[in-house]
Formats: C-alpha cells, sequence, structure tokens
C-alpha cells in the first residue's frame, strides 16, 4: 500500500506545481490578480508533499521492500542501513525524485521567506520554478516510476554498486544536488525578472542568498567527490575530467561567475543583461550535465545501459525550459540594458574579467565533453582527456588569478593602479620565494611552476583587503570573501604539488620485503583475509616509515562484495603535515617457482590535501558570506516589524546597503 | 532607477545563447538517434604499415617499431592512452584475447610514464610492446584519429583491419577471425 500511497503523493504534488504555474501565470493579467493569494501556500504545500514521497521511498528502501521494483534492483537486505538509505537516490529513479523534491521544496522555501522582490516579480518566479518542475514530475510519472511494483516478488535484492558503498558517496549525489537544484532558483529569478523586466540591485539581492547556497553546496559536492575518486577508485588523481565530473564541474563555473556579477549587479547597478544570462546558464549547466550522464549518450563508450527513450525525454524537457529561457532572454533582455557605467580600471572591471575568464573554462569544458559527441555524429569516436583539458583551463585559470592578486582591492567605478601598487609588492615578492623554491626542487614543468609560485602568492593576497581595518570588526561577507579566496590559493597549490612532486611505485612484493617510495619505507609485513558485513576482502598490513622516523600501519584491502559479485580495491592512506602516503594492494601473483608476491602500489602525494582543504576552505567562505546576508536580512525585517511604516522600511534598507557597502569594498559573493 | 547606457550588447548577439543552444540540440539528437556504427575502413586498410620506431612508453616493455610486426604472424596493433576513458573499458577485453594467444602490440598516444604505469597497474598489461607517440605522428601516420582504435595487421606488416573505438567482448569472436583471415 505505501508504494501506492507514495505515487499518489507525487501526483497530487504534480497536481499542485499545475495550480501554481496556472495561477502565477494569472496573477500577472488584468483580471487575475485575485489568484496571487494561492501561489505561496500551493508552493509550500507542492513542497513538502514531493518531500513525503521521498520520505516513503526511503522508508521502502530501509524495509528492503523488494514487491518495489526499484528496491529489488538497487538495494539487499545484508547492506548496512546506511547504504540502504543512499541506495535511494544511487540509482535513476530514485535521484529524480530527489531532483524534484529539492525543487519542490527549495520553491516552498522562497515562497515561505522570499519578500524582496516586488509581487509579480516574485508570481513570476514562482510560477516559473512550477514550469520547471512540472516537466520532471511529468518525468517521473510517465517515464520513471519510483514506486513500480515487481512480480513475483524475488527473494534478495541486486545490491548497490560496491563503488557507491562509502559513506563519502552516499552522501556526496544530494550534496550536489542540492547544488544543481538550488540553481533552479536562480534561474526562476531570471525567468520572473525578464518576464516582468524587473531586473535592478533588488532583484540582485533578492536572488543572491540562493545562488550562494546552492554554489556552496556544489562547492562542498565536488570537493568530496574529487576526493571520493581520490581515494576509492586507487588510481591516485584526483581529477580527470570525466563527463561526470565535468557534469558539476560547469554548473559551478556558471555560478561562481553568476555570485560575481550579482555583486557587481547589486553595489552598482551594471551588468543586468549578463547576469540574467548566467541565471539561465547556471541552472541550463545542471540540466545539460544531468541529461548527458543519465542519457547514456556521452558514456556509451563504457557499455552501460543505454536507454534512448528517457533521453529524448529529458532532451524535449531541456529543449523547451533551456530554449524557452533562451528565447525569452533574447527577446527581453534589451529592454533591461546594461545599466551604470564604469571605468577600465575598477572592481568592475576586476569582476567582468573574472567572469569572461570562467565564462571560458565553461566553454571550454564543455566543448571538450561534448566533442566526442561531436566527432561521433561525423563518424569517428574520440576521448578527449587531461591532454586536452588541462592545458586550455591553465590558459584562462592563470591569467584569473593573477587578476585575483589585486582585483579585490579595487574600488568600484574608478580607481588607479598607482593607490594598490605598493600593496602588491608583497603577495610579488610571496610568488618570487616560492617559484625559487619549487625551482631548487627541481620543479620544470610550466604550469605546476605557476602554480606553485601564484597559490601562496594568493593566500597572502587574499587578505590584503582586510589591512586597516580591526580583524574582529571586518563584516562577515568581507572575511567570507578572504576565505574564500585564500582556500583557492590553497587548493591551487595543493594541485601543482600533486603534479610537481608526487613519486609513484608499482611493485610486486614479497611478504617481508622493504620498498621505498619517495622518502618512505614501506615493508610488507603480512596479507591475511578479513570479512565485512557484506564482502571480505584480502587485506595487506603496510608497516611504514617517514625518513627512518617512527612506524606506521596502513592496511589496504582487495575487497570481493557478493552481492553483486565484485572486487574492488581500497586504498590506504596515511596523511602527514607534508603529504599524504597512498597505498593500494593489487593482485597475487605466483611464480613458477611457487613463489608468491602482491602488487602494491605506493604513492608519496606531497601537500596534496591542500586540493580539498582548500576547496572547504572556498565552501566556509561563501557560508561566512551567507550568513552576514541572513543576519543583514534578518535585521532589516526586525526593523521593519518595529517601525512598521515605509520610510524606516527605506531607512533600514539604506542602513543595511551601508553596511553592505562597506562589506562590498572587499565583497565577492 | 538606472540611466539607460548606450553600450549596450547588439542586438543579434543577445540571439547567440539561443543559437548555439539549437546547435546543442541538434547535436544530441543526431548522437540519439544515430545507430552506432564503428565499421568505417581506413584509407591505409590493406596498405603496408608506415615505417616508425618508437621508444619504450613504460618500464617493464620494449618500445614498438615496424619490423616488429614482421614476424609471419598476425598482431593487433592497439592505440590507447591511459587518459582515455574507454581505454578503461576495453582493457579487460584486450586481456580476454591475449590470454587467447593473441599478440597485441600497444602506441601509447601523448602519454606519460607515471599515468601510463598507474593506467597499467589498474587496469592490467596485456600488451608485448608499448611505443611511445608523444604528439601523434605515428597515430596520424595510420589513419587513426582517435582513442582507442585497433589494428588487425598480417604476419607481412600489411594493416587488414582497423577498429574505431573500444573493442566490445562480443566482438572478440570477430577478432580472433579477423587474425585467422590475416594468416
Amino acid at each position: 500500500m505505501l508504494p501506492e500511497i507514495g505515487l499518489g503523493l507525487l501526483w497530487l504534488a504534480a497536481a499542485l506545481a499545475g495550480l501554481q504555474l496556472l495561477a502565477g501565470g494569472l496573477s500577472l493579467t488584468a483580471n487575475g490578480k485575485g489568484m496571487a493569494g494561492i501561489v505561496r501556500p500551493v508552493a509550500m504545500v507542492q513542497g513538502v508533499l514531493a518531500a513525503a514521497a521521498l520520505g516513503i521511498l526511503i522508508w521502502l528502501f530501509v524495509q528492503t521492500d523488494l514487491s518495489v521494483k526499484l528496491v529489488a534492483e538497487n538495494s539487499h537486505s545484508a547492506k548496512p542501513l546506511m547504504f540502504k538509505i543512499a541506495g535511494t537516490w544511487g540509482n535513476h529513479e530514485g535521484s529524480m525524485l530527489l531532483w524534484v523534491t529539492v525543487m519542490g521544496l527549495g520553491g516552498a522555501f522562497v515562497a515561505a521567506v522570499e519578500r524582496r522582490l516586488p509581487e509579480p516579480t516574485m508570481m513570476a518566479t514562482l510560477a516559473g520554478q512550477a514550469f520547471v518542475s512540472l516537466g520532471f514530475y511529468a518525468f517521473l510519472l510517465f517515464a520513471s516510476n519510483p514506486f513500480a511494483r515487481l512480480y513475483p516478488v524475488p527473494e534478495d535484492g541486486n545490491g548497490l554498486n560496491p563503488l557507491l558503498q562509502d559513506p563519502g558517496l552516499a552522501f556526496h549525489p544530494p550534496t550536489l544536488y542540492l547544488g544543481y537544484v538550488g540553481l533552479s532558483i536562480a534561474f526562476s529569478f531570471a525567468i520572473g525578472a525578464l518576464i516582468t523586466r524587473q531586473v535592478g540591485p533588488d532583484f540582485a539581492r533578492a536572488m543572491r542568498p540562493w545562488v550562494l547556497g546552492a554554489w556552496i553546496f556544489l562547492t562542498v559536492g565536488i570537493t568530496a567527490g574529487s576526493y571520493w575518486a581520490y581515494y576509492v577508485l586507487g588510481w591516485g588523481g584526483w581529477w580527470f575530467w570525466d563527463p561526470v565530473e565535468n557534469a558539476s564541474l560547469m554548473p559551478w563555473l556558471a555560478a561562481t561567475a553568476l555570485l560575481h556579477s550579482a555583486s557587481v549587479l547589486a553595489a552598482r547597478n551594471a551588468l543586468r543583461a549578463w547576469t540574467v544570462m548566467l541565471g539561465v546558464v547556471a541552472f541550463s549547466m545542471s540540466m545539460v550535465g544531468t541529461f548527458l550522464v543519465r542519457s547514456g549518450i556521452l558514456t556509451s563508450v563504457h557499455a552501460f545501459a543505454v536507454d534512448p527513450r528517457r533521453g529524448g525525454f529529458i532532451l524535449a524537457l531541456l529543449a523547451i525550459y533551456i530554449g524557452g529561457a533562451l528565447l525569452l532572454f533574447a527577446l527581453r533582455a534589451s529592454t533591461v540594458s546594461e545599466g551604470e557605467r564604469f571605468a577600465i580600471t575598477s572592481r568592475e572591471s576586476a569582476l567582468v574579467f573574472n567572469n569572461v575568464m570562467l565564462s571560458s573554462i565553461l566553454g571550454i569544458t564543455l566543448i571538450g565533453t561534448l566533442y566526442p559527441l561531436f566527432t561521433e555524429a561525423m563518424g569517428t569516436k574520440v576521448s578527449v582527456g587531461p591532454p586536452y583539458f588541462t592545458p586550455v583551463s591553465a590558459m584562462f585559470a592563470v591569467p584569473m588569478f593573477v587578476v585575483l592578486l589585486f582585483g579585490p582591492m579595487l574600488r568600484w567605478r574608478r580607481d588607479r593602479f598607482s593607490r594598490i601598487s605598493p600593496l602588491l609588492a608583497l603577495p610579488l615578492v610571496v610568488a618570487l620565494i616560492a617559484g625559487g623554491w619549487a625551482w631548487a626542487m627541481g620543479v620544470r614543468h610550466v604550469l605546476p611552476l605557476l602554480g606553485l609560485a601564484l597559490g601562496p602568492a594568493l593566500v597572502v593576497a587574499s587578505f590584503l583587503p582586510l589591512r586597516g581595518r580591526s580583524v574582529l570588526r571586518a563584516p562577515l561577507s568581507l572575511w567570507g570573501m578572504v576565505i574564500a579566496h585564500a582556500g583557492i590559493g590553497v587548493a591551487l597549490f595543493g594541485m601543482a604539488s600533486d603534479s610537481a612532486f608526487t613519486v609513484e611505485r608499482l611493485v610486486a612484493a614479497k611478504v617481508g620485503e622493504v620498498n621505498q617510495v619517495g622518502p618512505w619505507s614501506i615493508r610488507l609485513a603480512e596479507v591475511a583475509p578479513i570479512a565485512g558485513p557484506n564482502w571480505t576482502a584480502m587485506e595487506g598490513v603496510l608497516k611504514a616509515r617517514y625518513d627512518g622516523g617512527a612506524e606506521v600501519t596502513l592496511r589496504p584491502q582487495s575487497r570481493t562484495f557478493w552481492a553483486p559479485l565484485q572486487t574492488n580495491a581500497v586504498s590506504a592512506l596515511k596523511g602527514r603535515w607534508n603529504g599524504q602516503l597512498y597505498t593500494v594492494l593489487g593482485d597475487e601473483t605466483v611464480s613458477d617457482k611457487g613463489e608468491s608476491r602482491w602488487q602494491l602500489r605506493l604513492w608519496w602525494k606531497p601537500y596534496v590535501p591542500l586540493i580539498w582543504i582548500g576547496g572547504l576552505l572556498v565552501a566556509l567562505g561563501g557560508g561566512l558570506a551567507l550568513l552576514s546576508r541572513v543576519a543583514q536580512d534578518l535585521k532589516r525585517r526586525v526593523a521593519r516589524a518595529k517601525g512598521g511604516n515605509r520610510r524606516d522600511e527605506v531607512a533600514a534598507l539604506a542602513q543595511g546597503d551601508t553596511a553592505q557597502g562597506d562589506a562590498a569594498k572587499g565583497d565577492a559573493a | 532607477m538606472s540611466k539607460d547606457n548606450p553600450a549596450k550588447a547588439p542586438r543579434w548577439a543577445l540571439w547567440l545563447p539561443l543559437v548555439l543552444f539549437a546547435g546543442f540540440v541538434v547535436l544530441v539528437v543526431v548522437g540519439l538517434v544515430k545507430p552506432k556504427n564503428t565499421d568505417i575502413a581506413s584509407q591505409m586498410v590493406g596498405k603496408p604499415l608506415p615505417a616508425f620506431t618508437l621508444r619504450a612508453a613504460a618500464d617493464e616493455r620494449p618500445g614498438l617499431a615496424t619490423a616488429d610486426f614482421q614476424t609471419g604472424k598476425p598482431q593487433l596493433l592497439n592505440i590507447f592512452a591511459s587518459w582515455c576513458i574507454p581505454c578503461r573499458a576495453e582493457a579487460p577485453v584486450l586481456e580476454e584475447l591475449r590470454r587467447q594467444g593473441v599478440t597485441i602490440n600497444a602506441i601509447a598516444i601523448r602519454d606519460h610514464k607515471e599515468d601510463l604505469a598507474a593506467f597499467l597497474g589498474q587496469y592490467g598489461n596485456p600488451y608485448a610492446r608499448i611505443g611511445a607517440d608523444d604528439v601523434s605522428a605515428v597515430q596520424l601516420a595510420i589513419g587513426s584519429s582517435g582513442v582507442p582504435e585497433t589494428f588487425v595487421i598480417d604476419g607481412k606488416g600489411v594493416i587488414r583491419y582497423q577498429h574505431i573505438g573500444d573493442i566490445r567482448p562480443e566482438q572478440i569472436p570477430d577478432i580472433i577471425r579477423l587474425l585467422k583471415e590475416a594468416q
């Protein structure tokens, strides 16, 4: 009965989305003003119903209800509880349900708290959100029903792909989805603003916290995903430019650009069309990425199941939503023109430069991701990998990082380089020292050298906007920007270290043998079988010493899962302040003489954890900026509630903006 | 609220995103509708391998030269790279071919030694020889435009067949048959 209730709730939610679209749309017409009253409550109920349907599906997974096809195909009674829950979204149907739930809850949240926008724009926004949701509801209900039953009921389920049975990955998709779908709100805001031609600072301020929130989740999701790929896949790399990774990177790039251009729009009423455009593009990239990964169109070479019918359905949705939004943009953008002007040397210019570079990286990533598709249409199959992506994206990233050294110190509207050039001496000296050190360490390749020099310089330069301020009284949003930018520098240093310093050895080791990798000497003490909840493994016991120091133990495993039967290597890592030792146990080989050797892969990766530490700092910076926005917003609401009249509100707004303008001196988010 | 700015984007530029997106949709529709076709004959089929000598790409295998194919026994020439995603899917299939007694030589395209070692460590090493082609020179000379690709070479060093894309498990019998025909 429960699955049928879940399905019923989903239909109900879809019907409410229809009502939301209708009422929101009618409220914009001369005769339909009265409809406006119901739009917000309908949006809220719709979100709650979608969430309830998802809750039921999670419950079915927890119970391992094998009469439900989806559960039988993706779960197994012997699985640990956490992975039963994660199994809910570790598949196509469940993740689409998660998608509409996040969209619905996002819309509900906007309906509940957003009071900044003019009412017609708000109605158009909520109608837009409902319009997008409707397509995804239709997709779920007509093409991928998560509650479909199965008869006869199987004895036990198939189980979740062992690669996904990792705590990191269990909660990685929901994090990314909060980001992807959070951007749907920015999309709806852009649509709403285009329809009512209300693109101004108010629009940017209203949209910004939502973009910021989505962007934080995306940042955390990408960082976690990269770390997951690094330690679970056992190939010792942290970024592969795989279509799946690119699918998450592209919306992030667009959202990063959007955050910065929304700043310009909020503070200076410039870049209007561009900001709206980015609002459309950011969510479009989420949808395109999801489509590319889901339809099997790009991963077809992986020999995964391809489902052209579903692919066709999502493609139709893309054509309607993205195509529609871009058409609206083309028709309306000229009426929202560019707004205020600014000089070449100004904060705006630096942000425009950052936007152009981010968009270029987005463009080349999209081209590289689609190129195999393009050549296949022409008749040949190719694979585009790091040899294309890395140098080409660096071409745009490096100039962007250089501008990032001084951009945040520039004043709005007009500034002089002579004012800030003395301050730049410090990052310049740091870059020279770091670059010299890297050269002395034997680094000769251009990109790693640049990264090792620029990373520390960026960290130092990020703190310069705090100069002359009391550290405690500097606005929170300024701190957010400082920390986020410093995080970029930290991550850059980690990435460059990975390509500059990593040492790798592949050995066939006898038990008792000692091998050397970088400063580590590693003895294979023994290899013994062990068992887990739903796997058995051979576990290697490695005794490692760093430069003759104390002995530490690492236990890499080669795991065999029995539901489904599959083997994968579980790496063992040992972190130090200056890097990470990474070990993988491979297969056993027995020689003709009966001598047994184990394949071991050993990496010494100096400073590599900085990649993810940097990523988390970026997210933390975003979090602080968001906190400051929310705090400002609450303050204003309190002031409005107290004063109760329009004049107070205006005064409070002005006050909020002084604080914000203050923050905007170093504002990026 | 704001002054009109005379320096706004030209009208046609506003349509550009829509045009680009339409291009994307067309591309994807073609990709979805078009049947997967991997039987494209290279201009080089029926011709002898061009002369080349490549240094060893990995420590554990020798390099590769044209002379290595003039052994009287048909062999496979696999074009691959550690950064190529379909090559990962193809690795177990090549391993199976090797197990069935097929000699597989390889050319690694634009690869780095460490990346290649990691790839071979993880996905297996079915190759007898691996030559390093850092600038795709040999790849282009033999009429290959992407990775992975596999050539059937007869015992005199003449190209008999070109397989574009990864070899799927179900295609193993075809490859074995082609090798027999090249005898």
